[in-house]
């Protein structure tokens, strides 16, 4: 990005043109509290920001807030180029309007770990434009040039002292022509962006008083719990629900697509009469299928050609003329995104009109889809979007399911209606992470790594969605082998393959996707071969990545912060990782030991991050911390399995998370740079699995390449080793 | 009718005895800050305090608590120094754990002033937070206490 970014107006209401210019502001979900919203707009030159007669900053946020702070960084982006007063500014969820589409997916949507990248320049150039205005607004009442003023701290500051507040400026302001370009702060004079700033969003929270949607009621509301099919894909033979109807409380119920919803007048007694449905199903092909029977069938076909996703030189002829041949089969589970909110959808349906209020990443493809379940246009449904207790991709499905079927319940119903899920119906109801199973083989000559090929085998996320034209090429999903295919490390004959195996599951996004599973295989496999060369983890990544400096960078940093190579306490062991994801670099260096009862102990965790230009430090922190958590549930205890077709999890004791008394001690170094900005949401999750299985090598000499890390997988691995 | 004090106020309900106390509060009472994580116990999302003590609120039916006293998030107030230092070290995330987390920590700093490591992980590691905050968490618990963080495990 160059150092004074220019936008033009053109490109600017490009993006706000379809909601006609100026005053845009359509939608107030008092989320963060009551009070908030209320301010009259004075000034508001654009989409994003409007400043009231009492200088009152509110700025529209188009990204959800699922906790990765874009409610905090996404206004220091605006508040830097405004120069506002930073204690008076405000955040509004923005409506599902055009004029907030992503600057690159050209829909609404928050995911990708993209929001600040993509909102960079036009949140810039948003604060840009209005403190532009405020100055020459200024400028005028005073008759003196605009070059003459600055903006700092909510205020115009003229030649001989004078002082005109934003507050006493807007009405004037908002009388002037929006400005053709405007030019952006030389970053050395930024005064918030990079430094930690408190998230806006907090206090509501800690009060108690921020509204999730699971939260959101209105007079006249009910509450329904729908009863799903036991196997996916299956379809209701028949029910009796005489017995759920005499639950009180229950008003009524309705078989719907995705099953058969007791609407209740509360979440007990609809959740209670859903236990007394009496419910038959016609199965179908899914009760055939079982964990067991997948892996076999992955792995037979992991022995078979693939789609080439990437070739360099020749894997097949190099790999049996190696002096050495190091083989391994890696697998990862179904993963469920289980935020600690359920999924949930308020839908107030009306003749002509559909009001829907959830927390959606995927604004516009719910919408859309919510318009075609009412039987409505579009733009006759209104989305908004509320604070996600936890999103991590479950709520930006192409699917659209739990959207759809709150608005088939509200059809049934007619009056406003939220549809609540149990955290059983959340664990059960798919759309997980996928299954993989990887094949995997280097060949080694002269202390070199000379050949290296991968087959992954799994479902694609994409195919059969909405998204395939544009993701799926030559039948490669590139979420299937990104973090695989695209490995930093030079080898001269390289070949990455893939399998897309297709069946009744339902698999989405899971918080770093594809390179969930990719890192863990990558990084865990070039340490075996780092081993086999007889040369130290850290070091030899170090000679691979020679010409990767990010890469190298935050590597570096983590093995530093670490005290590589120092001496630990008998039995711990120390594992190294370094992986690029959605733009940014992430290295991790965990240290592990294993209990008296064998359990896997993550002590310590030493990560260093490189996003680039950054936002708010103490948000990269904060990121890191949670991928190293969420990624350390998925290696050391999570696991979807199926049998009958039937889910074997239900909740959280069966499908256990990290909790408090496990959690590492994570330290988090953000290398200064320059660069673009990159992602941060998702970008500390791959890197914590391999960085532990390594670890676990590095303190007891046991290699585990099947995930989740449990006693017994340790223990069969210590008896191979 | 069931009678019992939420935050210091007399409420009467008209709700089926064995509702658990999560969905009164937070259906019938508008109480919305107590969330639903599992319903089984399981996560302290619904974590409140009654007659002073620790309760997982979906799993204490309506019919228990009668003629008790709740305490739920709404009635801890911003100046206790566990809503304070949960700012000042900026715990939250996504922040749906939040209110039990909390809730959970005072009732911690009540029994121990000034907790051990093994005393917060006891207290804590019932309540799950999927954004990963646990570090912040204890570290914010000692801040409340006045204590230092040794941070982590051993």
């Amino acid at each position: 990005m160059s150092e004074d970014t220019q936008m033009s107006r053109r490109d600017f209401l490009k993006s706000g043109a379809a909601l006609g210019g100026g005053l845009v502001i359509a939608c107030h979900v008092p989320l963060l509290g009551p009070a908030w919203g209320a301010d009259p707009a004075a000034f508001a030159p654009n989409a994003f920001l409007r400043v009231a007669s009492d200088g009152t900053t509110t700025i529209i946020v188009g990204k959800a807030e699922m906790g990765q702070g874009v409610y905090t960084s996404l206004p220091m982006l605006v508040a830097e180029e405004l120069a506002c007063d930073w204690r008076k500014v405000r955040v509004e969820a923005a409506p599902d309007a055009l004029a907030y589409n992503h600057t690159t997916f050209g829909m609404m949507v928050t995911g990708g770990s993209s929001s600040v990248w993509s909102e960079w320049e036009r949140l810039s150039s948003a604060g840009a434009t209005a403190r532009t205005m405020l100055v020459q607004a200024a400028a005028q009442t005073w008759k003196v040039k605009p070059e003459s003023c600055r903006a700092e701290n909510g205020a115009v500051l003229g030649p001989a002292g004078r002082r005109l507040s934003y507050g006493e400026l807007a009405a004037k302001a908002a009388k002037l022509p929006v400005p053709e370009k405007v030019a952006l702060k030389d970053p050395k004079h930024y005064t918030l962006l990079g430094k930690p700033m408190h998230r806006i969003d907090s206090p509501a929270k800690i009060a108690g008083t921020a509204i999730f949607g699971i939260d959101v009621q209105v007079p006249g509301m009910l509450t329904a719990v729908i009863a799903r099919p036991p196997v996916f894909g299956a379809t209701l033979k028949s029910m009796d629900a005489t017995k759920a109807r005499q639950v009180p409380g229950v008003v009524q119920v309705v078989a719907i697509p995705a099953g058969v919803a007791v609407v209740a007048e509360g979440f007990w007694p609809a959740k209670t009469g859903r236990d007394q449905l009496e419910t038959v199903w016609d199965e179908g092909p899914g009760s055939g299928l079982s964990t067991e029977g997948m892996r076999a069938e992955y792995a037979r076909l992991g022995a078979t050609p693939g789609l080439v996703a990437r070739r360099e030189g020749s894997a097949e002829t190099a790999l049996p003329a190696a002096a050495q041949l190091l083989q391994a089969e890696y697998e990862v589970p179904y993963l469920s995104h289980s935020p600690m909110e359920t999924l949930n959808c308020f839908v107030d349906l009306k003749p002509g009109s559909c009001l829907i209020r959830t927390g959606s990443q995927f604004q516009t493809v719910d919408r859309a889809a919510a318009a075609k379940a009412a039987g409505l246009k579009p733009e006759q449904v209104t989305l908004e979007t509320t604070l996600l207790g936890g999103g991590f991709g479950r709520r930006a499905n192409p699917a659209s399911d739990f959207v759809i079927e709150a608005v088939q319940v509200a059809k049934a119903v007619q009056k406003p209606v939220k549809v609540v899920w149990s955290r059983e119906d959340d664990i059960k109801g798919g759309y997980y992470r996928p299954m993989w199973y990887d094949r995997i083989s280097a060949g080694l000559s002269d202390g070199k790594l000379t050949s290296w090929k991968h087959t992954i085998v799994g479902q694609s996320i994409i195919t059969g969605t909405a998204f395939e034209s544009a993701l799926v090429k030559n039948g490669i999903d590139d979420t299937s082998v990104e973090g695989a295919a695209d490995l930093p490390y030079p080898i001269p004959n390289l070949q990455v393959e893939l399998h897309s195996t297709r069946n009744v599951v339902p698999t989405l996004w899971w918080r770093s996707v594809g390179h969930s599973h990719t890192a863990f295989v990558v990084e865990s496999f070039l340490d075996e071969v780092a081993l086999a060369l007889g040369k130290d983890p850290y070091r030899y990544r170090q000679e691979l990545l020679a010409g990767h400096p990010r890469h190298l960078g935050v590597l570096n940093e983590a093995a530093r912060m670490s005290g590589w190579g120092t001496d630990l306490p008998a039995g711990h062991g120390r594992g190294i990782c370094v992986h690029e994801s959605f733009k940014s670099f992430v290295a991790q260096v965990a240290e592990v030991s294993l209990d008296g009862s064998g359990k896997l102990v993550v002590h310590r965790v030493y990560c260093a991050v490189d996003c680039g230009r950054i936002v708010n430090p103490d948000t990269i922190a904060a990121q890191m911390e949670s991928g190293v958590a969420f990624g350390l549930s998925a290696a050391l205890y999570g696991a979807i399995t199926l049998k009958k077709g039937r889910v074997e999890q239900a909740n959280f004791d069966s499908y256990p998370v990290l909790r408090l008394d496990a959690m590492p001690k994570v330290e988090v170094s953000i290398i200064k740079s320059a660069e673009k900005p990159g992602g941060i949401g998702e970008t500390g999750v791959p890197p914590i699995a391999p960085a532990v299985a390594n670890a676990l090598f590095a303190a007891v000499g046991a290699r585990v390449r099947t995930l989740p890390m449990t006693p017994q997988r340790i223990a069969a691995a210590r008896g191979r080793s | 009718m069931i009678t019992f004090h939420v935050n210091g106020k007399l409420h009467r309900v008209d709700a089926s005895p064995d509702t658990p106390l999560l969905w009164v509060l937070r259906d019938n009472l508008k109480l919305t800050g107590t969330k639903f994580g599992c319903g089984e116990g399981l996560c302290g999302a619904c974590t409140v305090l009654i007659n002073d003590l620790p309760q997982r609120s979906c799993s204490v039916s309506v019919s228990e608590v009668q003629d008790k006293r709740i305490t739920t998030i709404e009635g801890i107030p911003a100046s206790h120094p566990v809503k304070k230092s949960w700012i000042a070290q900026e715990v939250s995330q996504c922040g749906y754990c939040q209110p039990g987390q909390v809730v959970s920590a005072v009732a911690l700093l009540k029994r121990h002033p000034k907790p051990t490591e093994v005393q917060i992980d006891h207290a804590m590691a019932g309540n799950i937070c999927r954004c990963g905050s646990y570090q912040r968490i204890r570290t914010a618990i000692h801040a409340a206490a006045g204590t230092v963080s040794k941070g982590g495990k051993p």
